[in-house]
């Protein structure tokens, strides 16, 4: 199962790097997302695949499985998420002020 | 833009009332099983953002007349207060605590410190998710 | 006994921060109390600081969860010293945004996003849990992002695109080490990851590890990896500017000495050695940066890189003088940075144009201006009575005790195009014909000349007084070179 969901988190870390590679920003926002997933399930992995109870029930159930990595995925859900949406708002506003949401058409010179 | 969206209207009337209950619902069980503030504040979320598709901003704005950017300081605000409750009674910052009270009518419930913790949560992510649709969607 | 007070520098921002969005609408009312908010600051975190010396390291346990199972923050003095000089250096950059920042960016919650910022700041100074640092790195960050795009210009949008790009992505890398680390070691409290490590020793695995967190800290903190920098530190308005050049770096410098000091202390000989090669090359490139351009902006911003190679090239040595040296050039570089974008940014204003060669003459409009930039020139240079000149003095000692002559000569050639390029501002901005008449000249507002002068004094101040903060950072060196300090006040209290 590990193995497994690594495979796809590095599937997830292709697609994101090709989509973060283009010139399109809503395609680079949506690379940064798939990203963070990529980063989520390997912190799942990492923590390991055990069945067992949630360590919420109390004291005297059997087997339990470590809260930690998903304490963290749940944390890095929010911050993704968090960071997700103001690089659309910025983007968007960028799209506005720039005219153009092409990467390559953003580059700038210095002396303006 | 003018559309024919009849049908998203009547159904969304009767949808967002079972978003909400769902979301009061994630909010109360994660308490002791998977739901809590953050994912309740979700789809609390959810329920305006479809009501500002169905019908806009505006008439969304007349039904809900708050400042979704005061609604989110106010939970981070209620977060951290919480925090703070902890050093009025000089143990460590976060610090939380339960207790079990009888309530008439309701029987024995059990009350905890987390769930104004939680409370605040709910409001930052209603806030924050509404300020920044909002934000996008201003001019569409 | 209780440490609540830890939490202080870190609350106090984020609480102002969220106060200040429900009184909108009272501008000066929010002004005076994020002011107020950060002397209280700069007073919990020097308090915190002598308490330190007496108590020795603090911690406090969130939520009372004992390390290693509960979320902490560990106070020692080089974490503390940090606080305080980013709380210092915050009220300045905020008096000087008070007179030059706009009404419609102050309506745009200015203040409260600066308040987030330094919570984000302080909390990365504090936290003693890896993953902890990565929430405070991401609280830092985006109120950054929100910083660099405020105001809504074209070229402040068309930067921050590419801020938050390679900022996602260091955090990305920085959650993916983090992963790697826990599924090797099983814990991500700095102490125990730092006891573990100890017990299984660094293993190649482990050293590959720390390189990922290497790059996410060099990204951070402009260690070779800084070509993200100059273009988003010269867009936002002057303030904002000085806040990031000031801080936002530094958090990478600190994070960086934290995990190299603390936790993979182990292979130096690879780990340090990569680093001071990076150093090496990092003044290289600033320095070729700095004298290459025309804009004030960029040669100000690549003066922040040189600084960042200069300082790491003391924890490359790793001797207890470089160290201390560091820590110095460190705290000396905040207040400096600070001061040198505070007068780029009054240039720029005053002139309306960053091009040095559309300027001349300065000095005879703004005489007090062109002194002041003389003399942050020769604190950055590392002229004796002023701040820069005891760090560069212990780092170059360090250098010389351990041999790393390369890094050394690198170094000091550094501190000569440092000089060069202020020089070239000075002499094409401040000197020369005077080109703007007296009827254009624009008033140089008090709120602009104030901050710069205490500064100024200050820079003055921690060059004579070095003598008094010399407790705390010798204090900083030894915990900083002995790891078993922090984890016994960490783990075995």
């Amino acid at each position: 199962m590990e193995t497994l969901i690594t495979i796809l988190s590095g599937v997830l870390v292709t697609v994101a790097t090709y989509l973060l590679l283009s010139q399109n920003m809503i395609r680079i926002i949506l690379g940064s997302a798939i990203l963070s997933h990529a980063a989520n399930l390997l912190l799942m992995a990492m923590g390991g695949f055990e069945k067992g109870n949630v360590p919420l029930l109390g004291e005297n159930a059997s087997g339990f499985t470590d809260a930690l990595p998903q304490a963290l995925i749940l944390t890095a859900i929010v911050i993704s998420f968090g960071v997700t949406a103001i690089f659309l708002v910025l983007a968007y506003r960028t799209y506005e002020e720039n005219g153009t949401d092409n990467l390559e058409a953003l580059r700038g010179n210095n002396d303006e | 833009m003018k559309s024919n969206d009849v049908i998203l209207q009547a159904v969304t009337k009767i949808v967002v009332f079972i978003i909400l209950t769902l979301a009061v619902y994630l909010f109360f069980s994660g308490h002791n099983n998977p739901g809590g503030g953050f994912i309740g504040g979700l789809v609390l979320a959810a329920a305006v953002v479809l009501l500002i598709l169905a019908f806009d901003v505006n008439t969304m704005q007349r039904a809900l007349p708050f400042d979704f950017k005061v609604v989110g300081a106010l939970g981070g605000f209620i977060v951290i207060a919480t925090g703070f409750g902890s050093l009025l009674f000089d143990v460590p910052f976060l610090t939380q605590t339960m207790g079990e009270f009888d309530v008439p009518f309701f029987g024995e419930m059990e009350f905890s410190t987390v769930t104004i913790f939680e409370v605040g949560v709910a409001l930052a992510v209603v806030g924050v998710v509404v300020t920044i649709i909002l934000s996008i969607s201003k001019d569409v | 006994m209780m440490n609540n007070m830890l939490v202080l520098p870190m609350v106090i921002p984020l609480l102002t921060g969220i106060f200040l969005i429900f009184i909108r609408r009272y501008i000066k009312l929010q002004k005076w109390i994020s002011l107020s908010a950060m002397i209280v600051n700069a007073g919990i975190s020097f308090y915190i600081l002598n308490r330190i010396q007496s108590e020795g390291i603090l911690r406090l346990d969130f939520g009372g969860w004992t390390p290693p199972f509960g979320i902490l923050f560990v106070a020692d003095s080089f974490s503390v010293l940090l606080v305080l000089t980013s709380s210092i250096v915050t009220i300045l950059c905020l008096l000087f945004a008070f007179s030059s920042i706009g009404k419609a960016k102050e309506n745009m919650f200015f203040y409260s996003f600066v308040n987030f910022l330094v919570a984000g700041v302080n909390g990365s100074f504090l936290t003693g849990d890896l993953f902890n640092l990565y929430v405070f790195f991401e609280v830092m960050l985006l109120a950054s992002y929100v910083l660099v795009a405020l105001g809504g210009e074209k070229r402040q949008l068309r930067e921050s695109i590419k801020y938050v790009a390679i900022n996602i992505l260091s955090s990305w890398i920085f959650l993916v080490g983090i992963a790697y680390l826990y599924g090797t070691v099983g814990t991500l409290n700095m102490a125990h990851l730092s006891e573990r490590i100890a017990e299984v020793g660094q293993t190649p695995l482990l050293t590959v590890i720390s390189v990922l967190f290497m790059i996410v800290f060099s990204l951070k903190a402009g260690l070779f990896l800084y070509y993200w920098l100059p273009g988003s530190y010269g867009a936002p308005p002057p303030a904002v500017a000085a806040l990031f050049g000031a801080l936002l770096t530094k958090v990478g410098i600190y994070a960086m000495f934290r995990f190299f000091t603390l936790i993979f202390y182990h292979e130096p000989s690879i780990t340090h050695t990569i680093i001071g090669i990076l150093a090496g090359l990092t003044m290289i490139g600033g320095s070729i940066g700095a004298v290459a351009y025309k804009d004030i902006r960029q040669v100000v911003t690549y003066n922040v890189v040189i600084a960042v190679g200069f300082i790491f090239v003391g924890l490359a040595v790793a001797t207890p003088a470089a160290i201390e040296g560091s820590i110095y050039y460190l705290i000396h570089d905040m207040i400096v940075k600070a001061l040198l974008f505070l007068l780029a940014g009054t240039v720029i204003l005053l002139t309306g144009t960053g091009r040095m060669d559309k300027m001349s003459g300065l000095i005879r409009n703004y005489p007090s201006l062109g002194w002041m930039f003389f003399i942050v020139m020769l604190s950055l240079a590392g002229v004796p009575p002023l701040s820069g000149f005891i760090g560069k003095v212990l780092v170059g000692q360090g250098a010389i005790e351990s041999g790393h002559y390369v890094l050394l000569t690198l170094a000091f050639l550094s501190s000569i195009f440092v000089l060069y390029s202020l020089l070239r501002v000075f002499l094409n901005c401040f000197w020369g014909e005077t080109i703007i008449s007296e009827e254009d000249e624009r008033p140089l507002k008090k709120g602009w000349v104030i901050p710069c002068v205490l500064l100024v004094l200050a820079t003055i101040g921690l060059g004579l007084g070095a003598e008094s903060i010399a407790v705390y950072v010798s204090d900083a060196a030894n915990t900083l070179l002995n790891p078993e300090i922090y984890i016994d006040a960490v783990l075995n209290d």
